[in-house]
């Protein structure tokens, strides 16, 4: 290793650096376009469901269910005149859950036995389906209990949960996703800045101008690497502080822990781009590998999105070799529990060996040779 | 006549060598894909399976046991231990080994038998709200139930009202069934940009495609050329992964047909089209690429994947209007579990006619000018 070397290297790219802009775009743009977009775009909170009630002899109890439904923020209730027309409006997307109070509701409701609140939901969003079903359902509960209480009952529940949610307990998804989203950006910042830079210098033939020289090969991959390091640390502080005051996450792990996973993961996405882009040979190819292997495996295998403890075991240890689930996992913890080591050290752990592997896989199959 | 058609016929089998005659890039576009639905299909689910959880049962009756009983037996529910402090408990949410803690107080049993109302306490792991969400419902589910057991067993009367729910076109409201059809449309969108997103730059960088723009080809003609080995390519995978969905998958397809491929090949012309004018833009395969990433990201999350598009503000679910995807879900969704045919996908169909048509005309019109 030469320090005047690599220095001359780092000034080689970073000059090269100047003159695409896209790189600078990559770093800095690509992140604040999609915390943007993502920020607001993305919300597991369902808002204003439309409901479609059907009613077929309405009487003052029936008024006190639907009005229980029309005081909750979570409904946008309308009063169909019969069945069949709310399966139309099902059908066609105007509604997401139909509610039928038949005409015995009220007669078998106030006698002895238990009347039929009828819920048809909508189950091509299986997802938004249950949400549908659980808010209709606290709802009901909410009725019941007022229902005892107006007629000076005690209400029977023999068990009731009082529901604890630590880190978060407004349950903001907002508060979740930013973290979760800043991996994945820098999942695509990472490989997008390395994947072609080795590639390129293949295809333009002044790799051949680089082997003459006396530098070494980590000294070239060194010199690839720094300048793009730095690069991504400035979109990362860019993202952290978006996060922070403008989506208003809260951090409550310190900021020095969260620079060093950080610099952690960027090191480990620029490895996986540099790899990508040092086997590939052509910048076409990796630039293909590149769309292939990053996004999606980081926005569905990262527990991101879909909770890894529900998939099959084998997709389980596919998980990882997938960088950003330690990613994700570290920030998610970092944001909203704190400095936790208990999960900060093994996700550290997991991702230091796949950086290693992908500098590694770099070192070793970079030849600096031509065939 | 015949000599136009004999040009753009050249050019296309040019173009389907240059994508498929190396096999780094043969093997780039039919693999990945593939391998994808299978895992991606057996990986994004949001129903729970083994929710883990601890219990810190200070209760010493019967009835907090079947209660806890009730939680291990579910099938989303895994018992992992029992704790036997609150320390511990705090820890096993804390290292996230536990989603979920139950906390059973020690007068549970004794307030059951009175008559008064027990509660117990939930805490669930909020870092991962989505989960501590579904979690959340299903663990409220299952109370109610208990609840329901106990007073038929004390004899109560029973409640005013009780609310049965089914679910229509998806009666297990097995989320694969929404999400594998899902895959296939985002898939199909990768295919697209894979074939056309670094096409065109990547000629510009090379050189070749001045030599292009000298042959007696229109850019009409180029831009037909280009565009065939995009359709074909996304056509031939773009069936494969719809048949993996219902041969592998075994998602149900009720619909027609005829009205899924009018709408796979509506949603190429618009795909294939973005992606030919992001490769018009670039001047290298890097802004290529960084283009690629610009539109395909937003794309996918914008698009109702996975997030519906109903809870987004009404600002960005104007935006999501430009996004080809949307409508190939719903036309996906549509044909696959809501029986949808033709008629039906009308209003999909036409928006994505249009953004092809724009972005094509905004591509040709960019072969020449970025010339200069």
């Amino acid at each position: 290793m030469n320090r005047m070397r690599i220095k001359g290297l780092i000034r080689k790219e970073s000059y090269e650096i100047l003159r695409d802009p896209s790189s600078i775009a990559i770093a800095f743009v690509l992140p604040l376009v999609l915390l943007l977009i993502f920020g607001y775009g993305v919300s597991l909170d369902a808002r204003s469901i439309h409901v479609a009630e059907v009613v077929d002899q309405p009487t003052h109890l029936t008024g006190s269910f639907l009005a229980e439904l029309q005081g909750s923020p979570w409904f946008r209730p309308t009063l169909y005149p019969d069945y069949p027309s709310a399966e139309q409006a099902l059908l066609h997307g105007k509604a997401e859950a139909i509610l039928w109070l038949r005409s015995d509701f009220s007669r078998i409701a106030l006698g002895r036995g238990s009347a039929t609140i009828h819920l048809t939901v909508n189950g091509v969003d299986a997802n938004q389906a249950h949400i549908v079903q659980n808010y209709i359902g606290g709802t009901w509960q909410a009725w019941l209990q007022q229902q005892a209480s107006l007629q000076g009952k005690p209400f029977a529940v023999p068990v009731v949960a009082d529901v604890r949610v630590w880190f978060n307990p407004e349950l903001t998804s907002r508060d979740y996703l930013i973290p979760g989203l800043i991996a994945i950006i820098m999942t695509l910042i990472g490989a997008l800045l390395t994947a072609l830079v080795v590639a390129r210098e293949w295809e333009r033939g002044t790799m051949e101008g680089i082997m003459v020289t006396p530098v070494a090969k980590t000294e070239i991959l060194l010199g690839k690497l720094v300048p793009y390091f730095v690069m991504g640390m400035g979109g990362m502080i860019m993202s952290t502080a978006m996060a922070v005051f403008l989506f208003q996450v809260p951090l409550r792990g310190s900021f020095l822990v969260l620079f060093g996973t950080a610099a952690l993961f960027l090191l480990t996405a620029l490895g996986m781009g540099l790899a990508i882009s040092v086997l590939a040979r052509s910048q076409f190819v990796a630039a293909m590998v590149a769309i292939v292997t990053t996004f999606l495996p980081a926005f569905i295998l990262s527990g991101f999105l879909f909770d890894i403890r529900s998939m099959p075991p084998v997709i389980q240890i596919l998980t990882h070799i997938v960088a950003a689930r330690y990613f994700v996992a570290m920030l998610q913890t970092t944001f909203l529990a704190g400095n936790t080591w208990s999960v900060l050290l093994p996700n550290a752990l997991g991702m230091a060996i796949l950086c290693a592997v992908f500098l590694g896989l770099s070192v070793l199959r970079f030849r600096k040779r031509l065939d | 006549m015949r000599a136009i058609l004999q040009r753009v016929f050249a050019l296309t089998v040019k173009e389907l060598l240059a994508l498929l005659r190396d096999p780094a890039s043969r093997a780039v576009l039919i693999g990945p894909p593939i391998i994808q639905l299978l895992v991606f299909g057996y990986a994004a689910t949001f129903d729970l399976k083994h929710v883990p959880f601890v219990v810190y049962n200070q209760d010493q009756g019967q009835t907090s046991r079947e209660l806890v009983a009730r939680f291990s037996g579910a099938p989303s529910f895994d018992l992992l231990r029992p704790v036997h402090n609150q320390e511990e408990l705090k820890q096993a949410i804390e290292d996230k080994s536990a989603l979920m803690a139950m906390n059973i107080g020690p007068t549970f049993s004794a307030d059951l038998e009175r008559g008064r109302t027990a509660h117990i306490q939930l805490i669930l792991d909020g870092r991962d709200s989505n989960t501590a969400a579904l979690a959340m419902g299903y663990a409220q589910s299952i109370i109610t139930r208990f609840n329901e057991a106990q007073n038929k067993q004390h004899g109560m009367k029973p409640p005013p009202a009780v609310l049965l729910d089914r679910a229509w076109f998806n009666p297990n409201l097995d989320s694969r069934w929404f999400i594998v059809p899902g895959i296939c449309g985002i898939l199909t969108l990768l295919i697209s940009m894979l074939t056309t997103g670094l096409s065109v730059a990547r000629e510009r960088e090379m050189g070749t495609f001045d030599q292009l723009l000298v042959t007696p080809m229109s850019p009409m003609e180029i831009l037909v050329g280009k565009s065939l080995p995009g359709f074909l390519v996304g056509i031939a995978e773009g069936s494969l992964i719809i048949f993996m969905a219902i041969f592998w998958f075994h998602v149900p397809f009720t619909g027609s047909f005829m009205g899924l491929y009018i709408g796979l090949l509506c949603f190429l012309v618009s795909s294939v089209g973005i992606g030919l004018m992001i490769s018009s833009l670039a001047v290298t395969q890097q802004q290529g690429l960084l283009g690629v990433f610009l539109f395909l990201v937003p794309a996918i999350v914008l698009s109702g994947f996975a997030t519906p598009i109903a809870n987004m503000p009404v600002a960005v679910q104007y935006i999501t209007l430009l996004d080809p995807l949307r409508y190939f879900l719903i036309i996906l969704r549509g044909s696959f579990l809501q029986g949808g045919g033709t008629a039906l996908f009308w209003p999909q169909y036409w928006p994505l006619l249009m953004i092809g048509l724009l972005t094509m005309s905004v591509a040709g019109s960019l072969f020449r000018k970025r010339l200069a």
